[in-house]
C-alpha cells in the first residue's frame, strides 16, 4: 500500500512537471559526466518556461 | 510476442491461444454497444437513461481501440518499436525527454482539450440529443482520432516537425502557406468566440465577474511563488492556487451579497469585451511566468478534476435526458444558430469529434517526449477518445436540463425578444414549455439576476453541472455549484485567450520578419507591442461585432470558427494522404482519405450555404442585403440603425473570409492530389522527409521498467 502510494505521488510529480529539475540533473550526470555544468534550479524553470509558451501548447 | 522484422507489436486480428474467452468478452462488448447505440437511436418518446451514452461510448471507444486503431498503428503505419524516437535521438533534457506514456498522455490531453468539446455539444443539442452525440461517437473513431495519431507518428518519424513544415516539405510551398494561413486565421476566430462566450456568462453578474476577475491576482501570486519564493515547486504553488480559486467562488457570493460591491462588478456586454481585449493585450505583453503560465497549471488541475468529478456524478445519478432525439430545428430555423441539420451539426462539433487545432500539438510538443513509437497509439488515438468522451458528458449536462429551459438560457434576444413574459411565450410555443416562474426561482437557485439569453454554451452547461453536482452534494449548494463551473469555464478560456494571442504575436513577428528583420526578434518591445496590439485587435473586431449583434453574435462566429477548424483537419488529413501515396501505401490511404472527403463535403456545403442561402440567419449576403434595405428604406429602429453600418461590413467580411477559407481548402486538396498523381506515375516529387531508422537503445526491460526510477 504505501509503496503504491508512493508510485502514485511519483507519477503526480512526474505529471506536473515537479520532479522536472531532478531529471534534468540526473541527464546532466549521466549523458555529460564529471564535467557538467548544471543550471541552477531557478534558471532551468526559467528557461523551461520560455521553450513551453514559444509554441502552439494550447488549442479550443 | 512475435517480433517480425522487429515490428508490429499487436497482431490486431488474432486472438492469442492461451486466452479463449478474450473474442467472447469483445463480442460482448460490441453487442453491448450496439445495444446501447440502438437504444439512443431507436428511442422515440420515452425517456432515455444518460447512463445508456456513457455505455455506448465506452463500447465504441473501446472497439475501436482495440482494433481500428492497433490496425492503424501495425499494417499502415507499422509503427516501430525497435525505432529510436527523437527523444532518444536528441535527448537534451529541455524539450527532448523520454517521457513515461502516461505522463505523455496527460499532457497531450491537457493540451487538447480546451472548452471547445464543451461548448459546441451544447449548442448542437439545440436539433436534439440524436444528431450531434452520433457524429461525435462516428467523427471521433473514424476521423479526429485517426488525425491525431497519424500525424503524431508522421511527426514523430520528423523529429517532431511541425503540421506547416511537413506540409511545406512533403506538399510544397501552397500547403506550407495554407497551413501558417489557417492557424493564424483560426486562431482569431476561435479567440473571439471564446471572448464571447465568457461575456455572455458574465455580463450583469457580480458574481461570475468578480470570481473570474479574481483568478488574475490568483494566478500571479501563484506565479511569484513558482519563479522567485520557491522556483519550481509546481505542486505546492498549485495546491495554494486552487484553495485560493475555491475561496474565490465563495467570495463572489458575499460581493454579490453586498450592495455597494457588486455595483462594481455589474457590467454590461459591451464593457466586458473591452475589458478582455485589455486583458488579452495585457496577457500577452507580461512575460509568461507572471501570469499565463501559473493560470495554466491551475486551470489543468481544475480541467482534470472537475472532468472526473463530472463523469463520476453522472454515473452515480445517472440522471433521465429531458431532451427529444430530434427536435424541430433539424430544418435550419434553431434559436441558437441558423443552419440545417446537414451540413451544421458537424460545423458546430467540431472539438469532440475531429479538430484541427489538435494537429498542431500533435506536431509539435508530443512528439518530442515519445518514449517508443509503440507509445502512438495511446496518445495519439486514446487522447483524443477521451477529449470525445468529454464532449459526450457536456452532451448529456446540456440535455438533462429541461429543454424549454435550454433554450430560454440560449437563445439570443434578437430571436425571442428581450422582455422574459415574450420569450417564454415564443419558447413554449415551439413546443417546449416554460415559465417566467419557473426560470426565475432557477436565476434566483443559481445566484444570479437571470439566466435568459446567456447565448454561447457556458452558463447552460453550469446549469447542468450543478443541478447534476447538486443531485449529489446537496441542493443548497446550487449557486456555489454554478460558479464553480463558470469559473472552471472561464480559466481555460482565459488561458486559450492568452496563448493563442501569444502565438498569433510570434507568428506576425516571423511574417514581419521577412520584410523587416528586427520585426521578428521577440524581445524586441516596439515589434511586441505592435504586433500583439495587431492580433488583439483582429480578434477584438469580432468580439464586439458579436457583442453588439442583436441575434448573438454565436450564430455567427461559432460555424466560422468550426468551418476554419474543419478546415485546419482537411490539410492535417491531406499532408497525411499525400505522406501515405508516396510511401507506397496506397491501399490505406483511405483511412485518412475518407474523413478527408467528409470534412470537404461538409465544410463545401456549410460555405455554400453561408454564401448563397436566403434564409437571412444562415447567408451571409441575404443578411447583407436585408439589412442595407432596411437601412435605405428606414425601417429599422434607431437603436439598430446606429449599428447596422457596422453590422452590414460584417457580413461582407464575414462571407469573403468564408470564401477565403475554401479557396485555401481546394488549394491544399489539389496540392495534395497532384502530388499523388505524380508519386504514383513515377514523376520526381518532393523526396519524403523521414528521418533515417536508428535502433532504439532502450532495451525491453528497460522500457518496462520505464517510469519506475
Amino acid at each position: 500500500m504505501a509503496e503504491k502510494l508512493r508510485r502514485l505521488w511519483q507519477f503526480v510529480r512526474r505529471l506536473s512537471g515537479d520532479d522536472a529539475y531532478e531529471r534534468y540533473l540526473k541527464h546532466c550526470a549521466s549523458h555529460h559526466g564529471d564535467n557538467a555544468l548544471p543550471l541552477s534550479k531557478k534558471t532551468y524553470f526559467k528557461q523551461r518556461m520560455e521553450s513551453k509558451w514559444s509554441g502552439i501548447n494550447r488549442c479550443c | 510476442m512475435s517480433l517480425i522484422m522487429g515490428q508490429l507489436r499487436f497482431t490486431p486480428f488474432l486472438i492469442p491461444m492461451n486466452k479463449p474467452l478474450t473474442p467472447l468478452l469483445w463480442l460482448l462488448v460490441a453487442v453491448t454497444g450496439a445495444a446501447a447505440v440502438g437504444g439512443i437511436a431507436l428511442n422515440r418518446g420515452e425517456s432515455i437513461n444518460a447512463l445508456w451514452f456513457i455505455i455506448a461510448a465506452l463500447c465504441c471507444y473501446a472497439l475501436a481501440y482495440r482494433f481500428y486503431a492497433a490496425w492503424i498503428a501495425s499494417t499502415v503505419l507499422m509503427v516501430d518499436e525497435t525505432r529510436a524516437t527523437p527523444a532518444e535521438r536528441l535527448e537534451n533534457g529541455h524539450d527532448f525527454i523520454p517521457t513515461d506514456r502516461w505522463v505523455v498522455f496527460g499532457h497531450h490531453f491537457a493540451a487538447i482539450a480546451g472548452p471547445g468539446p464543451l461548448v459546441g455539444p451544447t449548442l448542437a443539442a439545440q436539433f436534439g440529443f440524436l444528431p450531434g452525440t452520433l457524429w461525435i461517437l462516428v467523427g471521433a473513431v473514424l476521423g479526429g482520432c485517426v488525425q491525431d495519431m497519424v500525424t503524431l507518428f508522421f511527426s514523430t518519424r520528423r523529429n517532431g516537425k511541425s503540421l506547416g513544415q511537413m506540409a511545406r516539405d512533403e506538399l510544397g510551398i501552397i500547403g506550407g502557406v495554407a497551413a501558417l494561413i489557417g492557424t493564424f486565421t483560426i486562431m482569431v476566430i476561435l479567440i473571439a468566440v471564446l471572448g464571447l462566450v465568457v461575456v455572455n456568462a458574465m455580463k450583469h453578474s457580480p458574481w461570475a465577474t468578480f470570481t473570474v476577475s479574481a483568478t488574475l491576482p490568483i494566478a500571479m501570486l501563484v506565479g511569484v511563488y513558482m519563479r522567485h519564493l520557491r522556483p519550481g515547486q509546481v505542486l505546492e504553488a498549485s495546491t495554494v492556487g486552487v484553495l485560493l480559486l475555491l475561496v474565490a467562488v465563495a467570495g463572489g457570493g458575499w460581493v454579490d451579497g453586498n450592495p455597494s460591491l457588486r455595483t462594481w462588478f455589474d457590467m454590461d456586454g459591451l464593457s466586458l469585451a473591452w475589458c478582455i481585449m485589455a486583458y488579452g493585450l495585457a496577457a500577452a505583453v507580461m512575460p509568461v511566468w507572471l501570469l499565463l503560465a501559473p493560470r495554466d497549471y491551475l486551470s489543468t488541475f481544475m480541467k482534470l478534476g472537475t472532468i472526473s468529478l463530472l463523469a463520476i456524478a453522472i454515473v452515480f445519478l445517472h440522471p433521465d435526458i429531458k431532451m427529444p432525439a430530434l427536435t424541430p430545428f433539424i430544418d435550419g430555423s434553431g434559436p441558437i444558430f441558423g443552419g440545417k441539420l446537414f451540413p451544421f451539426v458537424f460545423i458546430t462539433i467540431a472539438c469532440g469529434a475531429i479538430s484541427g487545432f489538435h494537429s498542431l500539438v500533435a506536431s509539435g510538443t508530443t512528439p518530442k517526449l515519445l518514449a517508443n513509437e509503440r507509445d502512438i497509439r495511446m496518445i495519439g488515438y486514446g487522447a483524443m477518445l477521451l477529449e470525445s468522451f468529454v464532449a459526450i458528458m457536456a452532451m448529456i449536462a446540456a440535455t438533462v436540463l429541461d429543454p424549454g429551459v435550454f433554450f430560454a438560457i440560449n437563445s439570443p434576444a434578437g430571436m425571442v425578444g428581450a422582455e422574459a413574459a415574450q420569450a417564454v411565450a415564443k419558447i413554449t410555443a415551439w413546443g417546449f414549455p416554460v415559465s417566467v416562474g419557473q426560470m426565475q426561482l432557477l436565476a434566483q437557485q443559481m445566484g444570479e439576476a437571470t439566466l435568459f439569453a446567456r447565448t454561447g454554451g457556458a452558463p447552460s452547461l453550469a446549469v447542468g453541472m450543478a443541478s447534476i453536482f447538486g443531485s449529489v452534494f446537496g441542493e443548497s449548494l446550487l449557486a456555489l455549484w454554478y460558479h464553480f463551473a463558470i469559473m472552471f469555464e472561464a480559466i481555460f478560456i482565459l488561458t486559450t485567450l492568452d496563448a493563442g494571442t501569444r502565438v498569433g504575436r510570434f507568428m506576425l513577428q516571423d511574417m514581419l520578419g521577412n520584410i523587416w528583420p528586427k520585426m521578428a526578434d521577440t524581445s524586441w518591445t516596439p515589434s511586441v507591442l505592435i504586433t500583439s496590439t495587431v492580433v488583439v485587435a483582429c480578434w477584438g473586431y469580432f468580439l464586439y461585432i458579436g457583442v453588439i449583434d442583436p441575434n448573438g453574435g454565436v450564430n455567427i462566429l461559432w460555424p466560422l470558427f468550426g468551418i476554419a477548424n474543419q478546415m485546419l483537419a482537411a490539410i492535417a488529413l491531406c499532408v497525411a494522404t499525400g505522406i501515405l501515396v508516396k510511401s507506397g501505401r496506397l491501399r490505406y490511404a483511405w483511412i485518412t482519405a475518407a474523413p478527408l472527403s467528409w470534412l470537404i463535403i461538409v465544410t463545401g456545403t456549410a460555405a455554400y450555404e453561408k454564401l448563397t442561402s436566403p434564409d437571412l440567419r444562415v447567408g451571409f449576403f441575404a443578411a447583407a442585403h436585408d439589412l442595407s434595405d432596411k437601412l435605405a428604406a428606414g425601417l429599422l429602429p434607431a437603436a439598430k440603425t446606429a449599428i447596422a453600418p457596422q453590422l452590414i461590413f460584417n457580413l461582407y467580411l464575414d462571407a469573403y473570409l468564408t470564401l477565403f477559407f475554401v479557396t485555401v481548402l481546394l488549394l491544399v486538396v489539389l496540392d495534395m492530389l497532384k502530388v499523388s498523381v505524380n508519386s504514383l506515375l513515377g514523376r520526381p516529387v518532393q523526396p519524403l522527409s523521414e528521418v533515417a531508422h536508428t535502433p532504439n537503445r532502450m532495451t525491453e526491460q528497460q522500457l518496462a521498467q520505464w517510469g519506475r526510477d
